[in-house]
């Protein structure tokens, strides 16, 4: 009798387990509902962890960059750990999380994100925090994350987050429930289409220019990890024309990198040497490059990496350079495939 | 810390936790411990009010005890020598003593109540009799902090020390067993307004871990949460919308609204009552019921003794009693009785006494003239109801239909609708607007909305009114079944997977279709705020 009662508690134990986490599968949101970022975090952990080069920062590192062009040209084996909106704090904690696995020769951090001091959106920190496995990093940077309306639990137990979508589900939910398509190229979302810079609006005048007192902290703190993990820090600063990067922000930035002896990069100002052209290279009129702009800044700066870091050329490598032969041709793939979709020549 | 947050619930299993696993002799002390803690967590100056109502309060009860003690000394050393009317004397000299001790505690905590509540309420008034004196000075508002749950533990600790008083009850020796009385987080905030004489014996007691009431404890919780969170917080978007835009919604939106706000206050207040139940069940402890299926009431008078019953009680006993029997009451029901002849003399203290009872609900669910209209509302509909007893008396003579399946419905409708229509002014918060929004539902005709889809159109969505209607079934059914007694008993007797189907599909409908998290502005209780 006993027993009987005991193996009912388990079978409903584990009725409740297997049915809760069905339902939380189901309900949160796929990459197919067009929130990638979520997938573009976790592909990471899928990967051989042997990366020379590692970029972090927001979605002017995953769509400005393309690791294959950096292989092809220059046998730089890297990855691009980026998310939209991603805050300083996420991208130390990401990086932190980053080398529980690996440490690169090379840090490729974007500085945009010294603009906020604050934690911004939640549907942003969900971009970020979601993809990430569970590890020490990951609860730091959600409580560095949190608005003030969020709760921990919710990320903890996502279902408690998505649970009134039951109302909005697709048969895509059910569709991929188990299998998450790709969406990135070692971090890098290709976008193909043209849609050519127009008027970029007017900066808006600030009331402050001085980047904030923890934006600076998680600065210091990149820096401190990279060093302490001997790995060489660049600071860079992508050729978006908007969001405006003030002459201000940009002082503060060289005044950082000479201080701290790190090489800074601002590609706003090195646009015509990398013969970038925001007629033909921006995909949404000048915020971020489409796949041609992506691959001349990438082959501008595989010159740079090549020249001022560590990182050598490792297409000799055979089994490395298998791996790349694959994911090459799921590249020209998905590029053949969106110049249809998006009927470019 | 709301009793819908993860933090509430986090406390909640960390004080289980060590209720059941520390000797159970601490189990009280540990309740305390918990008490001020979320007392302190809701603003820690807060503590400072509930600490002076509680020293009081117990001060007064101990020296009231105290002085009856030496009476009763006084009265066994001297019973040889003292006279029957000495003895009446000293009586009666100790009696006033401890009128006055209770006097002073009344006023006290009373005038604290009244002060921190009710200043603003008077200011805004005088600044009103200015103006309308074109005095063209106003005085300035203050500041106040409104401790939670302010109302419910005054009344709580004034009807303990009226209890002590009469001498119903013994007054508590230990400070700080008086201490969790008063501040017993479960019922702190919104009550039930519980008597220390039904509490102490299960608040002090030790407990050993009993499954079963664990289960049914957590059982009731699940249901409040299905309550609260389900139907009252998914109907809210739905009442704000049509409440707080009122040049927009008026005609039969008054009509949509005040329903819609008679669902959400009864989800709301009852699924929070029941969370109170639910908790203080958990850990062994019995705390008064303050609902009976009040929406099945069949006139006002008995909805009022089924909803916040132990409110109403309290009234009763400790207002309305009180000033039936006083003396200048006896008098004026003995001048009316002359002057007016015997229909209206026995009606004169009962009338001025309800009035009384009625004026002190509207103003003790808050400090604005909308709450007392409400109160006063109720107390006409009550009276004039009373009036009409010999018409309904002759109405069922001619026509038999007492007892019978429709007129009942039609009772219980027109209560609901009552209510409801009363509870416009709480809607509405705007004497004046009420009154015209109620006429609009007359003037306006736009009854066509209930088919014209635009219901859809005040921030419920088609899924939402699905969950509402199954929601209100849902409600209805177990109220139904509640009428041969307690639903949750019933279950327990079901087979393994039967209690399981329920309880689990339970749990789940709250997880999925509970209106909670980001998204979703949370909203704390309706009685919170009295």
């Amino acid at each position: 009798m006993k027993g009987r009662k005991i193996g009912r508690a388990i079978a409903a134990a584990g009725i409740v387990v297997c049915s809760l986490a069905l339902l939380q599968r189901i309900l949160t949101p796929k990459v197919t509902d067009g929130i990638i970022e979520r997938a573009l975090i976790a592909e990471y952990y899928e990967e051989a962890k042997d990366h020379d080069v590692i970029f972090i920062g927001d979605c002017e590192v995953y769509e400005n960059f393309s690791p294959a062009v950096l292989w092809e040209k220059y046998g730089i084996n890297s990855y691009i750990r980026g998310s939209a909106q991603q805050l300083i704090w996420q991208s130390y904690y990401l990086l932190e999380d980053t080398l529980r696995y690996e440490t690169p020769k090379v840090v490729v951090f974007n500085v945009l994100s010294m603009q906020y001091d604050k934690p911004q959106k939640e549907a942003y920190n969900r971009m970020t925090l979601e993809g990430m496995r569970w590890s020490a990093s990951k609860v730091k940077s959600i409580y560095a994350s949190m608005t003030s309306k969020e709760n921990f639990e919710d990320y903890l137990f996502p279902i408690l987050r998505y649970h009134s979508r039951w109302s909005d589900l697709k048969l895509s939910d059910l569709e991929n429930l188990f299998q998450v398509p790709r969406v990135s190229h070692n971090g890098y979302y290709m976008r193909v289409d043209v849609k050519a810079a127009g008027s970029i609006p007017d900066p808006v005048p600030l009331a402050e220019y001085q980047f904030g007192s923890n934006a600076y902290l998680y600065l210091d703190k990149i820096t401190q990890l990279c060093k302490d993990k001997g790995i060489q820090l660049i600071l860079i600063k992508a050729p978006s024309l908007y969001p405006h990067w003030y002459d201000q922000w940009e002082t503060q930035m060289e005044e950082y990198a000479k201080e701290h002896e790190l090489l800074y990069l601002n590609f706003l100002e090195c646009t015509e040497e990398a013969g970038l052209d925001f007629q033909t290279d921006t995909y949404d009129g000048g915020l971020h490059l489409n796949l041609s702009g992506a691959e001349k800044l990438s082959n501008y700066f595989g010159r740079i990496l090549t020249e001022k870091t560590a990182v050598t050329d490792r297409r000799g490598e055979a089994e490395l350079a298998a791996v790349w032969a694959e994911k090459l041709a799921v590249y020209e793939q998905e590029k053949q495939k969106q110049y249809i979709q998006y009927g470019v020549n | 810390m709301l009793f819908t947050s993860y933090q509430f619930l986090e406390f909640l299993l960390l004080l289980f936790l060590l209720y059941y696993l520390l000797p159970a002799g601490w189990q009280w002390k540990i309740l305390l411990g918990a008490s001020f803690l979320f007392y302190f967590y809701a603003g820690p100056v807060y503590c400072v009010y509930i600490a002076v109502t509680i020293v009081t309060t117990w001060f007064t009860g101990r020296r009231i005890e105290a002085v009856r003690a030496k009476r009763d000394n006084w009265l066994q050393e001297h019973k040889e020598t003292i006279s029957k009317e000495e003895k009446k004397s000293y009586k009666a000299a100790v009696k006033h003593k401890t009128w006055i001790l209770t006097l002073c505690c009344l006023l006290l905590n009373l005038g604290i109540l009244a002060v921190v509540k009710y200043t603003n309420f008077v200011i805004s008034n005088l600044n009103g009799l200015l103006e309308a004196m074109g005095s063209g000075k106003s005085l300035d508002f203050l500041n106040m902090i409104v401790p939670l749950g302010i109302s419910f533990y005054t009344f709580q600790s004034m009807g303990y020390i009226i209890d002590v008083y009469r001498g119903t009850v013994e007054a508590e020796k230990n400070p700080f067993r008086f201490a969790l009385f008063v501040s017993f987080f479960p019922q702190l905030i919104q009550g039930p307004i519980s008597r220390f004489g039904d509490l102490k014996k299960s608040l002090f007691a030790a407990h050993p871990f009993d499954g079963r009431t664990v289960c049914l404890g957590l059982q009731r919780i699940l249901w409040g949460f299905f309550k609260k969170l389900v139907i009252a917080d998914r109907i809210l978007t739905g009442v704000n919308t049509l409440i707080h835009n009122p040049e927009i919604y008026d005609g039969a939106w008054v009509l949509v609204g005040m329903l819609f706000y008679a669902l959400e206050l009864y989800a709301d207040f009852t699924g929070g009552i029941d969370i109170t139940i639910g908790i203080a069940q958990t850990l062994g402890i019995q705390v008064t019921e303050n609902f009976n299926r009040p929406y099945f009431s069949k006139n006002i008078k008995e909805y009022w003794n089924r909803w916040h019953i132990t409110m109403g009680s309290w009234f009763t006993d400790y207002i309305f009693y009180p000033i039936s029997v006083c003396k200048p009451m006896l008098k004026l029901s003995k001048f009316s009785r002359n002057h007016f002849g015997e229909i209206i003399g026995k009606r004169v203290p009962v009338y001025l006494s309800s009035f009384v009872v009625w004026f002190a609900t509207g103003i003790w669910h808050g400090a604005s003239w909308n709450f007392i209209v409400w109160g006063l509302g109720n107390w006409l509909v009550i009276m004039v109801s009373q009036e009409f007893d010999p018409l309904y008396k002759r109405f069922h003579d001619r026509f038999p239909v007492r007892g019978k399946f429709g007129f009942r419905l039609f009772q219980v409708v027109r209560t609901v609708l009552l209510m409801s229509c009363l509870r416009l002014f709480d809607c509405y918060r705007d004497v004046p607007l009420t009154f015209r929004m109620f006429g609009s539902m007359f003037r306006r005709g736009n009854w066509n909305i209930f088919l014209n889809g635009e219901l859809l159109g005040i921030g419920l969505s088609a899924a939402d009114f699905l969950v509402l209607l199954a929601g209100l079934v849902l409600l209805v059914t177990v109220s139904l079944l509640q009428r041969k007694g307690s639903v949750r008993e019933r279950i327990a007797g079901l087979p393994f997977w039967g209690r399981f189907a329920l309880w689990y599909g339970l749990f789940l409908a709250v997880l999925l279709l509970g209106a909670y998290g980001v998204g979703y502005d949370s909203s704390q209780f309706i009685y919170n705020q009295f």
